[in-house]
């Protein structure tokens, strides 16, 4: 009996444990998600749209996951440093330059990329702001 | 006495509503702009006093295929009038999503057009605004693009239709501007401005759009 006991005890205390732990990481993706919001609004809202569909043939939509999940790397340097070459969205072409957001802390880069890339259809998780240093550091 | 009660409540609830569906009907846009009183006299030789409102001067600019337009292309139709540049990154993307939406709506509606003055004079030349209304995916007999001087679109911006453009070189993009929406009507009178940069405003474009061809068909 005292053996059940004991059991019931350590099961709990290791399932209490993990599931804060999940709780912890769903918290740390929801503030990233809630923060990188007010940027995309105050920064990428204009021209991307308030639903992520872009402006005609002027801006790309970021509804194309396949693009966002194989760039994941560039695009810290997409949004820091701008992008003057042509990009293939959902099978589009999309020519015009995006403009550079030099002032956007790595911090600020995080969010937003976490917002995007979990926003509009999209549900890639995590993206830590340690990341961005490094992806900054490769940009081609 | 129910089915009576009934009855009387179903009569007053439908005289009100024609009473208010009337009241719209009857709605009228303001005037914009400047107006004086001027005196003048009518067919018998009375003196009558005549308010004459400030209108929009005609202009002679070149469109997205460098053809020159004049006022005439407006004739006896309603427009909605802006002043933005191709290469903005601020207030432009929004203003022309929304005013797509607009331009969506009265798409099928001949009598409603649009017009984008660039103010980037030494860049929005013609091929670069062709360029951009196709992107932005509209078509040009309904909806122009112009290039003018500097003197004649600034001033045809500010003077005319009341929107503040400058050229700027702290801006981020060279040029600051207001946002407005400007609805002109059949008489290149004013008769609203909304904000292109608010959904809520361009909504109350497109009523007002509705309003004003209501009320010119009277």
């Amino acid at each position: 009996m005292r053996k059940i006991i004991l059991l019931a005890i350590f099961t709990i205390t290791i399932c209490t444990m993990i599931y804060s732990c999940q709780s912890e990481s769903e918290i740390e993706l929801a503030s990233y998600v809630s923060n990188g919001k007010d940027i995309y609004i105050k920064y990428c809202q204009n021209c991307h749209g308030e639903k992520g569909e872009g402006l005609g043939q002027l801006a790309p939509p970021l509804t194309d996951s396949v693009f966002l999940k194989e760039n994941k790397s560039q695009l810290a340097c997409f949004i820091k440093n701008g992008v003057n070459k042509p990009m293939v969205i959902n099978g589009k072409t999309y020519q015009e330059k995006m403009p550079s957001f030099p002032q956007l802390e790595n911090i600020d880069i995080a969010q937003v990329i976490v917002y995007v890339t979990n926003s509009f259809g999209n549900k890639q998780g995590i993206y830590q702001h340690q990341l961005v240093e490094s992806d900054l550091r490769n940009c081609k | 006495m129910i089915k009576f009660k009934n009855t009387i409540s179903f009569a007053v609830l439908l005289a009100l509503t024609i009473g208010f569906a009337a009241c719209n009907n009857n709605k009228k846009l303001p005037i914009y702009g400047q107006r004086e009183a001027v005196i003048t006299k009518d067919k018998d030789g009375n003196q009558v006093v005549d308010t004459v409102y400030q209108t929009i001067p005609n202009f002679s600019f070149l469109n997205q295929d460098s053809t020159i337009i004049t006022q005439d292309v407006f004739k006896g139709k309603v427009y909605v009038a802006d002043f933005f540049f191709t290469s903005c990154t601020t207030i432009c993307p929004t203003m022309h999503r929304n005013l797509k939406t607009v331009y969506e709506d009265f798409k099928s509606n001949p009598d409603v057009m649009f017009l984008s003055h660039t103010i980037d004079f030494k860049y929005d030349k013609p091929a670069v605004l062709k360029k951009y209304s196709q992107k932005l995916g509209i078509d040009n007999s309904k909806w122009l693009f112009v290039y003018g001087s500097k003197e004649d679109v600034y001033r045809l911006a500010e003077k005319n239709y009341l929107v503040a453009v400058e050229e700027d070189s702290t801006a981020r993009d060279g040029y600051i501007h207001q946002g407005w929406l400007v609805l002109i009507d059949k008489d290149k009178k004013m008769r609203g401005a909304y904000d292109g940069t608010k959904t809520e405003q361009v909504e109350q474009l497109k009523k007002d759009i509705s309003t004003l061809l209501a009320e010119e068909k009277d």
